[in-house]
């Protein structure tokens, strides 16, 4: 989850909290479903990254103010920055009421943006907004540079979905023209650089600075590249790389102008209401913002920031039910009362309908059950009257795990010890380890493991039962092991599945190869399974895991369903092993 | 052992008391032996008293005791001289053990002589016809305590020649007891198949059995520890009336663990980060699902919503949905039965429960594997609430010995409402988290056709963590896959979760 840092002296004052305990905060935190992860200081937290002595030399430069950061739910964009955090809090504490955003038109008419046809073939989709007469203090230029951040990291995939760019409007002209051009003819200054480089150049550039190069994927095979320029071809920003330099915005900005280019225009949209309204509260018409005009090649001309409410029905029943609560205990005034302080403002349209309005801050809410969860929110969770279910139902067992719960009892009761072990491992453990060609094994093999370990499903218990051994091979012997558990087969057929296969496997290891022991187990174990004494017998067969005329198949009622025998020298050395072991393996899923 | 002791009984009765080094003298025997014998009548009872005092005296060194047994090396030299002819010093030299210091100490002590000028090189002669071999005779004294007779000269010699050395001894001075006797009646260790055939038990004393020893381990099997918790919850939801879902199915589609979910195609969790995906079999037929027109409902409601929501509005790829991973959850499980619920003419209220595998492709740490066992419960009827979710969880975690409650909101893509589950940590002092659980959102149970009216809510933990608390492990490699330590498996206690 998301974490944002927020001063306390701020939340405190704009909580109208002076004496606010970081108990308090974080009880608050917890009824609106947030969770204060820390409380800490600029000091502490270099302190923690770089150590004390750092903390310490940078002396008067780190402030000792008290910070909280706290843990937003992934799906509230609104609460990534301080702004947008402090006033839902304060909505929620009724300290405010809900803010009214409007998109204006100047009477001068809009800005506007052109999209050429070639920007199709790489990001097709940009929105744009303007913030006006707008006063940063340092506070509120970082948290708009850090909300960009997270939104970047968040709802817009590390920029794949969405890049943002902001600039200083007062040093550009409109109209503005977002198109696709190649690489080479791509030029400009980018921030923070003193001279000019070609798209081609800043790939080049980029690819060793470390907060970039993530990003540089997006484009770098592209024939073309996106850049939005101004009517006299100043470079805006060449997304989703990089801003250019000319248009950068600093802490005497008053005039922002807004672009976010896309591959998913609704995000875009998105992540364009999030980031006005956050930030039109610094502007000079408070929760105001300027619109701009897109025009796409097909001639379709549409206007941004959309800042739309939405105007939702519930059934009052429906929000009652939901949290247990009769129409004396829960009146529709309270319903709207508790609701608005979620920012849902909701009128009772009715004796058995409330409209509830879902303003531009809320892309969260898709369905009236995210309204009841805000409901619940704004009574309080822990208010709720519980209640037990009128559910009746008898309890019952899968057939195959109640069979193999009474197979571990009976197998531990013949002296074995169960061992747990991973269901995925290496290739070579499945393989080259049990003797046996990887290409003749049905495994499931993984497209991205992060590690050798993670290479295939396993096909047999016995490497991983064989590794607990060669780890538990000080102790007294013989050892004794069994499990049961699933491997895993990718399916024979053309549904492009797998399957899983419930097997028991057991391991004697000790001074001599105990082949007698292990027949023995098999026994018993045929033995509770009830199975007649002609319908069970071992037939000599030849496995590469197995030592050569010391393997038998398992046959139950005419077919085989594992195999027992010596393993194979070899097959110990694999593991490491220097004394003899014998084993079985059989399929469980046969005798259900 | 026996004559020794019967040995000692009867010089006891003669003299009253006497010392341990005394009945070694009279007996002929070392001072251990006689030290074993009293013990082993002190084991009958008060038959004798016995007061031990350590003393210090002297003990032969190893080369002491050699010199005792085989004589002193200048006599073994002396020995070795052929009387009349003499010998080659360098031959003796070579032959004799300790020549070096026989020779000089025989030297000395004027038994023999060297004839520098012989011929062939220096020779040995007898300058005495005997010697008598003072040394080994004070070591024989010393062996047999008999100190008394060496003189102070003596005792410096033999120190300086590190042939004795200062020792501590405990010497036990020996008396009557209450109950002495003359015959010990011989105690038994075992009660024998023979005794109790002949009946010769009752006129037996039986050795008095040592308490404080262990006992011999039990030839057993064990359960794994993370199975038998397993077990444990598995038998809570079997009581509380919960049916268990077919979850062995480790490889599931996409489709089944998230798009069924309404979980959508860009969220974090289906990123390369989070989720095994497979290259064998890397994409699977999802031919039942859009027989029916599940598969295109669930399109829609992705892409353009429906249901009363107004959807994720994205471009939903069924290419996507058909990607093959390693489950991340048993949801994906729980979202199968659901549909198969939907698909019964009439709906009937069911309660549903699995623990199973679940596998994650993320960062590895103490606590976290890339797979582990997750617990899910979920109760699907008409008109659920918040309430009974609450309800219900509270009635499992009371099962669990788990009292302390509450709940906090959180964000689940697949339930809303959606709550953490705290309790109260008496030990840590805080409130810590132990699952999660919501209602699941009709964008996901309309699609599969379940009625409107009926809703579905669900709870899952994972089950290591209970587990880790419960056993008192703070690796979890210590407790799942092959670096387990056995010894673990088997010294831990049965599972009584609310105990």
């Amino acid at each position: 989850m998301p974490v944002v840092q927020i001063e306390k002296a701020a939340l405190c004052q704009c909580l109208n909290r002076k004496d606010f305990t970081d108990e308090e905060v974080d009880e608050l935190c917890f009824e609106f479903g947030l969770e204060l992860d820390e409380v800490t200081s600029e000091r502490e937290m270099l302190a923690k990254e770089q150590g004390d002595a750092k903390a310490a030399q940078m002396g008067d430069q780190l402030s000792d103010a008290v910070i909280y950061k706290i843990e937003v739910p992934a799906n509230r964009y609104d609460l990534l920055c301080v702004e947008g955090l402090s006033r839902a809090l304060m909505v929620f504490q009724s300290l405010a009421q809900p803010p009214l955003y409007k998109a204006v038109q100047p009477a001068a008419g809009m800005q506007q943006m052109r999209v050429a046809p070639s920007t199709a073939q790489i990001r097709p989709y940009v929105v744009c907004a303007m913030l006006r007469n707008l006063s940063f203090t340092p506070a509120s230029y970082k948290s708009f540079i850090d909300l960009q951040d997270k939104l970047h990291q968040t709802i817009c995939r590390q920029r794949s979905l969405v890049a943002i760019g902001t600039h200083d409007f007062d040093t550009l002209t409109g109209p503005f023209l977002y198109e696709a051009l190649p690489p080479s003819d791509i030029v400009f200054k980018p921030l923070n650089q003193t001279k000019e480089f070609s798209a081609v150049e800043l790939m080049q550039l980029y690819s060793g600075e470390s907060h970039l190069k993530a990003y540089l994927p997006i484009i770098r095979d592209s024939p073309v590249y996106p850049v939005i320029k101004d009517a006299n071809g100043v470079v805006l920003s060449m997304p989703p790389i990089i801003n250019g330099d000319h248009s950068k915005i600093t802490l005497n900005t008053k005039n922002v102008f807004i672009e976010a280019t896309a591959t998913d225009a609704h995000k875009a949209s998105v992540v364009l209401d999030t980031l006005v309204c956050a930030f039109s509260q610094y502007c000079s018409e408070q929760f105001t913002v300027q619109a701009v005009q897109v025009n796409y090649p097909d001639g379709r001309a549409s206007i941004y920031p959309s800042l739309a409410y939405r105007q939702v029905d519930i059934q009052v029943d429906y929000l009652r039910k939901g949290v247990g609560r009769s129409d004396s205990q829960l009146t529709i005034d309270e319903i709207c009362n508790r609701l608005t302080r979620m920012c849902l403002v909701a009128k009772a349209t009715s004796d058995a309908t409330v409209s509830v309005t879902v303003p531009p801050t809320r892309h969260d809410v898709l369905h009236p059950c995210d309204v009841l969860e805000d409901l619940a929110i704004a009574i309080g969770y822990n208010n709720l009257e519980m209640s037990l279910p009128p559910t009746l139902c008898t309890g019952k067992q899968q057939p195959l795990n109640s069979l193999t719960d009474k197979l571990r009892l009976e197998v531990a009761f013949a002296g074995f010890t169960e061992c747990l072990t991973f269901a995925l491992c290496s290739e070579k453990d499945i393989s080259e380890r049990l003797r046996l060609p990887l290409d003749s094994l049905p495994a499931v093999r993984i497209a991205n493991p992060k590690t050798l370990e993670f290479q295939v499903a396993r096909t047999s218990l016995l490497p991983g039962i064989l590794k607990t051994v060669h780890s538990n091979r000080s102790l007294p012997l013989p050892l004794k092991l069994f499990e049961i558990q699933d491997v895993v087969y990718k399916s024979t057929d053309s549904s492009g599945s797998a399957v899983n296969s419930r097997q028991l496997a057991a391991v004697y290891y000790g001074k001599s190869s105990g082949f007698e022991l292990i027949h023995g187990l098999m026994d018993r174990i045929m033995q509770v399974l009830g199975v007649p004494v002609d319908q069970y017998k071992l037939s000599a067969t030849e496995v590469a895991t197995y030592f050569t005329g010391r393997c038998a198949n398992v046959l139950y009622k005419g077919s085989p369903v594992g195999t027992i025998g010596v393993l194979h020298p070899e097959t110990l050395a694999q593991f490491d092993l220097t004394l003899p072991a014998s084993a079985f393996v059989f399929d469980v899923e046969k005798f259900l | 052992m026996e004559d020794l002791r019967s040995n000692i009984l009867a010089y006891i009765d003669k003299h009253e008391t006497c010392s341990s080094t005394e009945l070694c003298k009279e007996m002929n025997v070392e001072h251990q032996k006689i030290v074993g014998a009293l013990n082993s009548i002190l084991a009958f009872g008060e038959i004798i008293s016995a007061q031990p005092e350590v003393t210090s005296r002297l003990e032969l060194t190893d080369e002491g005791r050699q010199v005792a047994d085989h004589g002193s090396h200048e006599a073994v030299l002396f020995a070795s001289v052929p009387a009349g002819d003499g010998a080659p010093q360098s031959e003796l030299m070579k032959s004799v053990p300790n020549a070096k210091i026989g020779f000089s100490k025989a030297l000395a002590n004027r038994w023999i002589r060297l004839d520098k000028s012989a011929q062939g090189g220096p020779r040995v002669y007898r300058q005495v016809e005997s010697v008598s071999d003072r040394i080994r005779h004070c070591l024989q004294m010393v062996a047999a305590l008999s100190l008394d007779s060496l003189t102070a000269e003596e005792r410096a010699e033999l120190k300086k020649r590190k042939l004795v050395q200062e020792g501590r001894v405990t010497v036990y001075r020996v008396a009557k007891g209450p109950a002495f006797t003359l015959t010990l009646a011989k105690e038994e260790t075992e009660l024998t198949a023979e005794m109790l055939a002949t009946g010769v038990w009752q006129t037996l004393t039986f050795k008095a059995y040592n308490f404080k020893a262990l006992g011999q381990q039990p030839d057993c099997g064990h359960l794994h520890p993370l199975l038998k918790v397993r077990a444990e919850f598995r038998q809570i939801f079997l009581e509380m009336g919960f049916q268990e879902m077919p979850t062995n199915r480790y490889v599931e589609s996409s489709f089944w663990n998230f798009d069924a979910l309404f979980q959508p195609q860009q969220h974090p969790a289906r990123d390369a980060h989070d989720t095994f995906f497979l290259t064998e079999p890397a994409a699977c037929r999802l031919d039942a699902e859009q027989a029916d027109g599940y598969l295109a409902r669930v399109k829609a409601v992705h892409s353009n919503g429906g249901y009363g929501s107004i959807g994720y509005n994205y471009d939903w790829k069924e290419s996507e949905a058909q990607k093959n991973i390693l489950r991340t959850h048993t949801t994906a499980v729980s979202a199968r039965m659901l549909y198969q619920l939907a698909q019964q003419p009439q709906f009937q209220p069911t309660k549903y429960f699995s623990i199973d595998r679940v596998f994650r492709n993320e960062s590895l740490d103490a606590t976290h594997l890339a797979e582990f066992h997750q617990i899910e419960g979920l109760v699907a009827d008409y008109n659920l609430n918040l309430c009974h979710l609450m309800g219900i969880i509270r009635e499992f975690f009371h099962k669990l010995g788990i009292r302390r409650l509450r709940f906090k909101p959180a964000y689940n893509p697949y339930t809303e409402p959606s709550m953490e589950i705290f309790s109260y940590h008496e030990g840590l002092g805080k409130w810590v988290e132990i699952g999660n659980s919501g209602v699941f959102r009709p964008e996901m149970l309309l699609p599969m056709g379940l009625p409107e009216s009926v809703s579905v809510i669900a709870w899952g933990l994972s089950l290591e963590r209970p587990t880790m608390i419960k056993y008192g492990i703070n690796n979890i490699r210590d407790l799942i896959g092959p670096k387990v330590d056995l010894k673990m498996v088997s010294v831990g206690p049965i599972c009584r979760l609310d105990k």
